[in-house]
């Protein structure tokens, strides 16, 4: 789970929270003893038509304004390791 | 000068208006006081005046919960990985705010990704309880509670996903509202779990929380969610409770309520009484089954708007020798906190494929159910009332151990956020905490139904008159 989560964990804080998830999720199980064949799911509260704006074209961020919140910005673009680094 | 600190925002911004007191001075009054924090309330605080705007709330100082994106002010949502990180632009609640005249204070401290309900979960330490600086001031909005009820602040805008506003205003002895999901918009919130996060007002005064409120609420094309409620709002007015039906949830004998919370609770309803207002008990089945829906929507929410804090566009990376993927995971680990860490793995977990349907979808299928059980009670009833947290403030640390324990604090108020309507906490008469000490304020909660704030506003307006009387 932790690598789906694409967090680091040491074994020290998956055990912790192996067992601090499994209390919660005790809990969270009597929601299974409910009988809610019938009941539609809610996603969302609040009745919605679908919105549209016009389409009309309209500047995006400078780009430059954009990389100077990156950590790594290099030749206009995000700089990040190779996804395949040697081993 | 202390005299300034005194008047309310209608009050100030009155007199603003009438030029009877000049806005260099109350800001300036009012940027003294913020200097003072010695709660850990602020991350940030202006050194100087924005450009003024004139409108409503010409003049009037307000602090800002740093979730709220903020042009070229560094905006942390109490975590790590955003450390240093300035947006490009400004919330809509924020810059409404400053078109009708207000003027920004400061960001105020949270909960990290406002997952918390004592504020001890900010990368930025702890906030203390002006009332107690022992304890907590509730969360996750917690810095804007503790800025207002501490003379810090006149006025404070938050985030409630599951009480994250009320919850503070409560231990804070202040007014907290959250309106309708779909009231304000949500653009430039840092999202936490989108199908319940809203913003709102941390105010002293129900009159004040009108006014922000007003300022703040209307559709807006960036949040295709936001819709506005129809008429907007005016001050809150009223003389009595007069043929309004108030209900109180049947089961809420509830064991986690401090007694000292539940004495409080019963005087106020026999205040509602002698208004005029009627009381009876209605069930809501299913409110009970709101924290476990609630903490698996929220956190599955969580682990999909939090995919992104992954050290390439903004905020902090960590760089390990090795590729890519091993960049990523260093960073969220050195960049999140323990509860969010905690949230992204439940999320991930409630997600994932042979768990979704048992966890997720059965979620969404309760909060169908609690959203049901309110519109059925909202047939017969005009509010739905109950303590806004089943303690009053409890200590730092009290609590950190045991998740679930902490989870247990936004036992009355996420019912509300799941089914989407507005719900608003006032301070209600005090009690001693369990264990003994000095009194320490307690929160009413007031529910009404979708888009019904004006109405919740007067009746609130109505107790709070007679409370204080």
């Amino acid at each position: 789970m932790a690598k789906l989560a694409r967090l680091r964990l040491s074994d020290a804080e998956l055990e912790k929270m192996a067992g601090e998830l499994s209390g919660i999720l005790q809990h969270v199980d009597r929601i299974g003893e409910l009988d809610l064949d019938d009941v539609a799911p809610t996603s969302h509260v609040v009745e919605l038509e679908n919105v549209l704006r016009p389409d009309e074209p309209r500047p995006s961020w400078p780009r430059e304004d954009v990389l100077r919140q990156a950590p790594d910005p290099a030749e206009g673009a995000f700089r990040v390791p190779s996804p395949q680094a040697e081993a | 000068m202390s005299g300034l600190l005194e008047l309310s925002v209608a009050e100030a911004a009155t007199r603003i208006q009438a030029v009877e007191l000049s806005r260099e001075e109350y800001f300036d009054a009012w940027r003294e006081a913020a200097a003072g924090d010695e709660l850990n309330a602020y991350l940030w605080r202006a050194e100087e005046r924005a450009v003024e705007s004139d409108g409503p709330l010409a003049g009037v100082p307000i602090a800002v919960k740093d979730l709220f994106c903020t042009e070229g002010i560094e905006t942390t949502a109490g975590s790590r990985i955003l450390e240093g990180h300035r947006p490009l632009y400004t919330a809509t609640a924020v810059r409404r705010l400053t078109e009708a005249g207000a003027e920004l204070l400061g960001k105020t401290n949270m909960d990290e990704f406002a997952m918390g309900s004592s504020n001890e979960n900010s990368a930025y330490g702890a906030v203390l309880n002006p009332h107690d600086r022992a304890r907590v001031p509730g969360g996750s909005s917690g810095g804007s509670a503790a800025v207002v009820a501490g003379g810090l602040a006149p006025c404070a805008i938050g985030t409630d996903t599951g009480g994250s506003i009320r919850q503070p205003a409560a231990l804070c002895g202040i007014v907290g509202l959250k309106p309708t999901y779909g009231a304000i918009s949500r653009y430039g919130m840092i999202a936490f779990a989108s199908s319940l996060d809203q913003c709102g007002p941390l105010t002293r005064d129900v009159t004040d929380a009108a006014l922000l409120l007003e300022a703040m609420q209307g559709g807006d094309p960036c949040d295709s969610t936001s819709v506005g409620i129809e008429g907007g709002i005016r001050a809150p007015r009223g003389e009595d409770l007069k043929g309004l039906r108030f209900a109180v949830p049947a089961d809420l004998a509830h064991d986690a309520i401090e007694p000292g919370v539940r004495a409080a609770f019963e005087a106020t309803l026999r205040r509602i009484e002698e208004l005029g207002g009627e009381l009876a008990e209605v069930p809501l089945p299913h409110a009970e089954h709101g924290i476990s829906a609630y903490y698996v929507i929220a956190p599955a929410e969580a682990s999909s708007n939090l995919a992104r804090y992954d050290g390439v566009r903004y905020g902090t990376r960590v760089e390990p020798e090795g590729d890519v993927v091993e960049m990523y995971e260093a960073t969220r680990a050195a960049g999140f906190g323990d509860e969010v860490k905690r949230r992204i793995m439940l999320g991930t977990y409630a997600l994932s494929s042979g768990y979704y349907d048992a966890y997720y979808g059965r979620a969404q299928r309760v909060r169908t159910k609690i959203a049901e059980d309110f519109a059925a009670a909202f047939s017969k009833f005009d509010f739905v009332v109950t303590p806004t947290s089943p303690s009053v403030a409890f200590g730092l640390g009290e609590k950190t151990d045991d998740p679930l324990a902490m989870y247990m604090n936004d036992f009355f108020t996420v019912p509300m956020s799941l089914a989407g309507i507005p719900a608003i906490s006032i301070p209600a008469g005090s009690a001693e905490p369990e264990g003994g000490g000095p009194q320490l304020p307690v929160g009413f909660q007031i529910a009404a139904p979708a888009f019904a704030e004006q109405r919740l506003l007067d009746a609130a307006y109505v107790l709070e008159q007679s409370l204080n009387g």
